[in-house]
């Protein structure tokens, strides 16, 4: 059983609590005209419903008490997004969540008191790390003066436009650092993307000429590994949300094919359909399994192999798993399908969008087989 | 009788240490994987005498009561004996109709008479069993059973077909399901349960040839059988029900079972294992970028049933559809073997079109063979398409 590893997935109480009031609360506060009335407004979510969110600790769950978190860990922050996921709520907790993760594992403790005490309470962070088109391309180019003034630009940073404080992984002195920008201080450097999930928003950043302040340097020897971890667990977090997603868009298919009749017989009676309707409910099942099985590695120290794999794993599980999911709820609808009106429209959008977040599955595949087989 | 973890400990590393050194040697032939797979007299006899070692040695039998042959201890003496016979990789114990089916039958409802004389012969592998339940003209349909059995003073008189009996050709006695009321209003209420002997006029056995090539299998046919009216189990119009319970001990050891393991495991480990030294383009085959991530694949769906079976036993990770992961089990892991299976062939290179006899095929042919056997668990016990329709039925709702 060399090859196969660490194989534990353990679920704890407060993981079951979270995911009971997280899905009771995403699926009533988000149903999916809700969603579609975000498809076009500049942020793309309600702030009172952010502000609930905060309210129910979400914010801080997986950031230490000291900031005024849960002190749950990552681990707590799965079923929550897996169930905005089911929701297809979208918000910027997952980027305030990686934010909050990347200071967690790089800075000092007087930092991550003052800067993630406002993130814990609900104000939206996110982190800068992309400049190219390629997750493969780790290098940094986006520079910190001496002055310690910035030079160069990120791309895709998601929501950037409400976030208040930016995360950005600069070189400073030749060696990585992490720089914290305040949103005002970018204010107008930003150019919004157009994605192709409506319920989420990014944006391109010149960072060139803003000025940083002392306090919100970081550097050190763990800076390297905090951004390589929060890579993961950026993976892991949108592959939660994507095993969500492709949840609630099996549920969507399997409604269909119950109540839509062609040729006189309900279309679920057509093996045709039947059949990879089951290849999705089993590759939800384990992207399920995948998610939770890396929840349960992901601590807040350093990754170690195990938990690597594991959030490699989910999210290439996922990412697939969604894109099959959504690209056939929309034949599966026939003409329906091809209309903006269906639904599955959401999910095949979000699928797109998710397998392009922290590398996709090839990326991640491609790892796994130099951690698995050399 | 519960044994203290010191207790089983210990005897977990007695077994451990017997195993490692009565583990046979390379017979020079392939040995079956599975007790499907028994196709010549060499293989046979090579399995009857290590089943009888292991049960000799004590670790065969354990939880069935002593004077019969077993050991009378708990049944987790026997799952620990189990576990350990996997780890070792030691051949299996070929006779899984006595020791799975027919012997805790007998042990749960059988009688006194009955009880003496069968399980000991099942444990000691002195008799073979088969099971004679499907039928040529109704594959998996059980209940529709048509193989007449009419008793006629102190006999029943047997008349019919059975298909896909394992070791029909070397067996002893067969458990046999025939209609005894061809009347009866319920189509199950009809079955009768029958404890047959094999050796008997008008029993012909005829070996059918697998796709492998070899044998494991036959039909029967019951021209005019005679066998003893006392061969009946339980009571007339009894069979299906007798027939059902005789299907839940496969659940091992604690469920009843005599134990031993039924099948050799081979996971992706041993596909990658298996690969080495093979070339591609001049290079280590595992140095391959596509072969590379056609492993991690295997290697992530392997790993997603073992997460599965974990993530099955906790009630808030599997509300969306209860039921899903056990259901689709079979139908995930048979398919996954299968598909493996035929990567690891694949893989080989030229090599890959070499078959079991030939001196350079890899381990043998095993790989080759096993490929092709895989397909008896995605075709036995309701072939895949079946089983997406049951899932696709039973957990997602969709209509018939």
């Amino acid at each position: 059983m060399a090859v196969l590893g660490n194989l534990s997935l353990s679920f704890s109480d407060e993981q079951a609590m979270l995911l009971d009031v997280a899905r009771e609360f995403c699926r009533d506060k988000s149903p999916i005209a809700a969603v579609r009335a975000q498809l076009e407004t500049p942020t793309g979510f309600d702030e009172a419903l952010w502000q609930e969110i905060a309210a129910l600790g979400w914010t801080g769950i997986a950031l230490p008490e000291a900031c005024g978190g849960a002190g749950l860990g990552v681990s707590a922050l799965v079923p929550v997004v897996e169930s905005m996921g089911r929701a297809m709520l979208g918000t910027p907790l997952i980027s305030s969540a990686l934010a909050g993760q990347l200071l967690l594992r790089a800075a000092d403790a007087g930092q991550i008191e003052r800067l993630l005490r406002d993130v814990a309470a609900g104000a939206a962070a996110t982190v800068a790390l992309l400049e190219n088109t390629d997750w493969g391309d780790e290098a940094i180019t986006v520079m910190l003066d001496e002055q310690r003034v910035l030079h160069g630009c990120k791309k895709f940073v998601a929501d950037a436009g409400v976030a208040r404080l930016i995360v950005v992984s600069v070189v400073h002195r030749g060696k990585p650092a992490l720089a914290v920008v305040r949103a005002e201080q970018v204010a107008t450097a930003l150019t919004h993307n157009t994605l192709i999930d409506q319920t989420k928003r990014a944006a391109n950043i010149d960072f060139t000429g803003v000025q940083v302040d002392e306090n919100n340097v970081i550097t050190g020897a763990k800076v390297v590994a905090a951004l390589r971890d929060t890579r993961l667990i950026g993976a892991l977090l949108v592959a939660a949300e994507a095993t969500g997603t492709a949840a609630v868009c099996l549920d969507t298919i399997v409604d269909y094919l119950k109540t839509r009749k062609q040729f006189g017989k309900l279309i679920g009676s057509y093996q045709a359909l039947k059949h990879p309707t089951v290849d999705i409910l089993t590759a939800t099942d384990s992207a399920r399994s995948f998610i939770y099985h890396a929840a349960t590695l992901v601590g807040d120290g350093a990754l170690d192999q195990d938990a690597e794999i594991a959030c490699r794993m989910a999210k290439a599980q996922a990412g697939e798993t969604l894109l099959y999911a959504g690209d056939r709820a929309v034949q599966f609808h026939g003409g329906m399908g091809f209309t903006y009106e269906c639904d599955a429209q959401l999910y095949i959008r979000r699928a797109q969008w998710s397998q392009q977040q922290f590398g996709d599955a090839r990326h991640h595949r491609k790892r796994l087989a130099t951690l698995l087989l050399d | 009788m519960t044994a203290s973890d010191k207790e089983l400990q210990s005897f977990r590393a007695e077994v451990s240490a017997w195993m490692k050194d009565n583990n046979p040697s390379d017979p020079g032939f392939l040995l079956p994987q599975t007790f499907m797979e028994v196709g010549d007299e060499r293989q046979l006899e090579f399995l009857r005498e290590w089943q009888h070692k292991v049960w000799s040695a004590g670790y065969l039998g354990m939880a069935w009561p002593k004077e019969y042959g077993g050991g009378g201890v708990d049944a987790i003496f026997q799952s620990i004996a189990d576990q350990e016979m996997r780890r070792h990789g030691v051949p299996i114990c070929f006779n899984v109709i006595g020791l799975g089916w027919a012997g805790p039958l007998i042990n749960d409802i059988g009688t006194e008479a009955e009880k003496s004389k069968y399980l000991k012969g099942i444990l000691s592998a002195e008799d073979v069993w088969c099971q004679g339940f499907s039928e040529p003209e109704h594959g998996s349909d059980l209940g529709n059973a048509q193989t007449r059995a009419v008793r006629e003073g102190d006999e029943y008189v047997i008349n019919g077909q059975k298909i896909w009996t394992t070791m029909g050709n070397f067996a002893k006695y067969m458990i046999l399901l025939a209609r005894t009321n061809p009347d009866a209003p319920r189509k199950y209420d009809g079955l009768s349960y029958f404890l047959s002997p094999m050796h008997v006029p008008g029993i012909e056995t005829r070996p059918i040839r697998k796709i492998t090539g070899e044998y494991g299998f036959t039909e029967t046919f019951f021209t005019d059988a005679r066998i003893p009216a006392d061969c009946l189990m339980g009571e007339e119009g009894q069979g299906w029900k007798i027939a059902m319970q005789t299907l839940q001990y496969e659940r091992g050891a604690e469920a009843g079972a005599a134990g031993g393991q039924s099948m050799v495991r081979v996971t992706v480990d041993d596909m990658i294992e298996q690969l080495d030294g093979v070339q591609r383009d001049g290079e280590p085959v595992l140095r391959d970028p596509v072969v590379r991530d056609q492993l991690v694949q295997a290697i992530m769906e392997e790993k997603a049933l073992v997460l599965g079976d974990r993530r099955a036993r906790i009630p808030h990770l599997t509300s969306d559809y209860p039921g899903s992961l056990p259901l689709s089990n079979k139908l995930r892991a048979t398919e996954m073997t299968r598909r493996m299976r035929q990567l690891a062939i694949n893989l080989q290179g030229a090599e890959g079109a070499l078959y079991v006899g030939d001196d350079e095929a890899r381990q043998g042919g095993f790989w080759q063979r096993a490929y092709f056997n895989s397909f008896s668990a995605t075709i036995g016990g309701g072939t895949s398409q079946v089983q997406a329709n049951i899932v696709a039925e039973h957990i997602l709702g969709l209509p018939k």
